[in-house]
């Protein structure tokens, strides 16, 4: 299988015109990247906002609960159906805005729910500290709330960036381009190397991504609460809950 | 909707069962695996880290990527719906394992002593006072779980396993809403049905979690 | 100065945290609200700086009503100390004491080495202005907690329980440290604490509030202990009151008498002592500890070394209270109380009995004058 998969990947042919590895792979992030940054348009301020009022955390609770049990290709499935026959226009634009639809939904909740568990554990008396030290409601936000929920927002934005990548795969179902393609092109022309190739190239980018990203979180984290220093781990119950919120769905 | 659960009720019966079975035998086999691991990493503190790490790295490969990948591996076919259990028992497992870890480790210190203070050795008082008190947290992450592996197993109607996915792949070929509709309504019972099942379970097993403190 | 007209604070629910409340916190000085848990103690202090708006009355800082100021601006002005500190795990020690600082537009090099000068004024090294909170042990944390206040030099500052989350030996140096940088700073401070010993210690003066937010007295710390105003005061106030009473009472003039000393390192032959018992002293005269003639007969030409003494005694200077003369006596093993002047040589012994004496001179009324004195007794 291995040598198979090599095989594949090592040939040329499948590296160059339109059915080549860096035009999938180009098409897959653009359908992630912009979901994603649809979702955390939406997810992100919404999360930071009630977390900080206290008020309406029965939506984000609602939101999450109800999102989870929903089958994404059932979803993908409904939409497109529901949306393409109305769209009049030639090439992907019909399949593709009832795709990030689906893809927008699925990466608000993780995005929503871990901002908003990250502002609301904040300590109390960190809290109470920053207002009675005269601190605007803004200030408090800006300055202490964001700071010290940046690891649970991070590590929403990470899953919600698996679950978009994850689906992105799956758009290659309904006619949409992506590395998707070799998954379901392979099964119908019964040619598992190209399935298993693409099957990789689809868990290398997610694994990158993923990567880069806890890069990224590395640096913007204060040390002060990455707690390299920490000397005993606490079960954080926020954490706790992100990481569960963090399942894959697709 | 019911018109058309009437007039195909056998094969969709039958694709409900299978996902039942596909969606329940990991969440065993996860658990069964995942709390001696979860204890290992607790036990031997060394461990906890990598643990962590690799159930983080085997979540990020996407469920389709690895439906196919599997066959490769185990050498079954395509269609086999092993592929799909083995699949989502990786992911419960890498779910579990560290809700295990993190519900032992929360159990205080202060019971712990005790416990030994009284005479528990080590396996006594790991099953008769630490995996109790770590019931809940363990029950909620076995819900998250469930509730995602019925979602997942649909992704497998791609690659033609039988299941309720069907009714999406069917719908979409026929650009035919109702089964569609149909398969999210009986994916979210089945969710909601396993969420029930382990809630009323952790339920009878911790019962002094009802005791209402005066 | 702060005063409290009246001020009541009820919740919906029909709980009645503060009742009409009047009250002076005076300039300078230390005022501690003590009580137990649910007298509005810590909601009277919240209050101040309006991290609680009161339901009706007034509370003034000077001549400004603090509900006409902006809450940001006032708080801004009012120093505030919690109980776990709440310093800002992401941000080093010396920006957390740099906060306010910055938040009133300093620039950030001033404000940086005002920082750092602040943690050198509350005792805790220069390195640990790179560290992070988490770094800090509780005690080190509530000192940065108190810096954290002192940084833009408010004239108020509002303690809320500050050391009762520390242990015990941390907690009574802190106090110590506090009572000395106060003394230097001269801030007006309210101090709230469920601690009557730690009120009595730290307060200028006391109030003592009950459940369901009323004052039931305001007083110095000693006439809380001579005088306490009702029976729930006296019960509060607690046991073994009129003797920590005697902690509030000079000493005055005493007359001691001359103790027979021995040299440390000098020999023991021919050492008399009419009781068996000697004193030691070092070279400038400053006592060392007891020595019991008895123990060490043995060798003729033994001398005086630190392993022979007994140290259990308590040394009272001759500025000290009552309280820590009597201390003296009862903890010396010879029975004869130490008395060193200011500069810790020995200046003479009373005895327990002279003591006594001393003290029912003084006092002839009834320290406790409540004889339902409820737990007291």
């Amino acid at each position: 299988m291995i040598a198979e998969i090599w095989n594949w990947l090592s040939d040329s042919a499948h590296w160059h015109g339109p059915d080549g590895v860096p035009i999938h792979l180009r098409e897959h992030l653009q359908y992630s990247l912009i979901a994603l940054l649809i979702a955390a348009a939406i997810a992100l301020p919404l999360g930071l906002l009630i977390g900080h009022t206290g008020r309406g955390s029965f939506v984000v609770v609602a939101i999450a609960n109800s999102f989870r049990a929903l089958p994404t290709v059932g979803l993908l499935t409904f939409f497109v159906i529901l949306i393409a026959p109305h769209i009049h226009s030639t090439g992907t634009a019909t399949y593709l805005i009832p795709s990030e639809i689906v893809l927008v939904l699925l990466a608000i909740p993780s995005m929503l729910t871990n901002t908003y568990a990250g502002i609301s554990a904040v300590d109390p008396a960190v809290r109470d500290a920053a207002r009675g030290m005269g601190m605007r409601g803004s200030q408090t936000l800006w300055q202490v709330e964001l700071p010290n929920a940046l690891p649970l927002i991070f590590s929403g934005i990470r899953s919600s960036f698996l679950q978009v990548i994850a689906t992105a795969t799956i758009t290659a179902y309904v006619s949409l381009g992506g590395l998707g393609r070799y998954l379901i092109d392979g099964l119908a022309q019964q040619d598992y190397p190209q399935m298993a190739s693409g099957a990789v190239l689809v868990a290398v980018l997610a694994l990158l991504i993923d990567v880069l990203l806890a890069a990224v979180q590395r640096y913007a984290v204060s040390r002060g609460i990455t707690g390299r220093y920490s000397r005993k781990r606490i079960v954080d119950p926020a954490e706790q809950q992100a990481m569960i919120a963090a399942a894959p769905l697709t | 909707m019911i018109d058309y659960y009437r007039q195909n009720s056998d094969q969709i019966n039958g694709w409900l069962g299978w996902h039942a079975r596909l969606s329940a035998l990991p969440l065993l086999f996860g658990l069964l695996i995942a709390l001696p691991l979860g204890w290992l990493a607790r036990r031997y503190r060394w461990l906890y880290p990598p643990v962590v790490t690799v159930a983080g790295l085997l979540y990020t490969i996407p469920s389709l990527a690895l439906f196919i990948l599997l066959p490769g591996l185990l050498k079954t076919r395509i269609l086999d719906p092993t592929n799909v259990v083995v699949a989502l028992t990786v992911y419960t497992v890498a779910l579990l394992v560290r809700v295990v870890a993190d519900a032992l480790g929360s159990v205080s210190e202060d019971v712990l002593q005790a416990a030994t203070a009284m005479g528990y050795r080590r396996l006594g008082r790991l099953l008769k006072v630490e995996l109790p008190i770590a019931v809940p947290v363990i029950a909620a992450g076995l819900r998250v779980a469930a509730v995602s592996n019925v979602s997942l197993v649909s992704v497998a109607a791609l690659i033609g396993v039988p299941e309720l996915g069907q009714l999406f792949t069917n719908g979409f070929q026929l650009s035919y809403q109702t089964p569609i509709l149909l398969g999210i309504l009986l994916s979210v019972l089945l969710a909601l049905a396993f969420d029930s099942v382990i809630q009323l379970v952790a339920r009878v097993l911790t019962p002094w979690r009802r005791a209402v403190p005066r | 100065m702060i005063r409290f007209d009246s001020v009541s604070k009820h919740y919906p629910d029909g709980t009645v945290a503060v009742d009409s409340l009047d009250l002076v916190a005076p300039s300078g000085q230390i005022t501690v609200f003590v009580g137990p848990s649910g007298c509005g103690k810590t909601t009277s202090l919240r209050m101040i700086n309006r991290m609680i708006e009161p339901t009706s009355g007034s509370i003034w800082l000077d001549d400004q009503d603090t509900s006409r100021i902006a809450t940001h601006e006032l708080r801004r002005q009012i120093g505030y100390v919690i109980q776990h500190a709440g310093l800002f795990p992401h941000r080093t020690i010396v920006d957390n004491i740099a906060t306010v600082p910055l938040l009133l537009g300093w620039d950030r090099n001033k404000a940086r080495a005002r920082g750092r000068e602040l943690l050198e004024r509350v005792g805790l090294p220069a390195h640990f202005a790179e560290r992070y909170p988490a770094q800090l042990s509780g005690g080190q944390q509530q000192r940065v907690g108190v810096a954290r206040a002192l940084a833009a030099d408010p004239p108020v500052m509002l303690m809320d329980e500050p050391f009762s989350a520390v242990d015990p030996i941390a907690r009574d140096q802190l106090q110590e440290e506090f009572l000395r940088l106060q003394n230097e700073l001269g801030k007006t401070i309210v101090f709230v604490t469920h601690d009557i010993d730690e009120a009595i210690k730290l307060g200028d003066q006391v109030a003592v509030l009950r459940v369901g937010g009323r004052l039931a007295q305001l007083a110095t710390p000693a006439q809380l202990l001579s005088e306490p105003a009702d029976a729930f005061v006296a019960a509060f106030v607690g046991r073994d009151r009129g003797y920590r009473a005697l902690g509030f009472t000079p000493v005055g003039e005493l007359a001691t008498h001359d103790e027979p000393t021995i040299a440390m390192g000098s020999a023991l032959t021919g050492a008399e002592a009419a009781d068996g018992w000697l004193l030691a002293v070092d070279d400038q005269g400053a006592p060392q500890g007891w020595l019991r003639l008895a123990d060490s007969r043995p060798g003729a030409d033994t001398t005086v070394t630190e392993d022979l003494l007994h140290r259990g005694g308590t040394v009272a200077g001759a500025d000290a209270s009552l309280r820590a003369v009597l201390d003296a006596c009862l903890s010396s093993p010879s029975g004869r109380g130490v008395i060193v002047d200011e500069a810790g040589r020995l200046a003479g012994t009373v005895t327990a009995s002279e003591v006594l004496a001393l003290i029912e001179r003084r006092a002839p009324a009834d320290p406790n004058p409540q004889p339902v004195g409820g737990g007291g007794q």
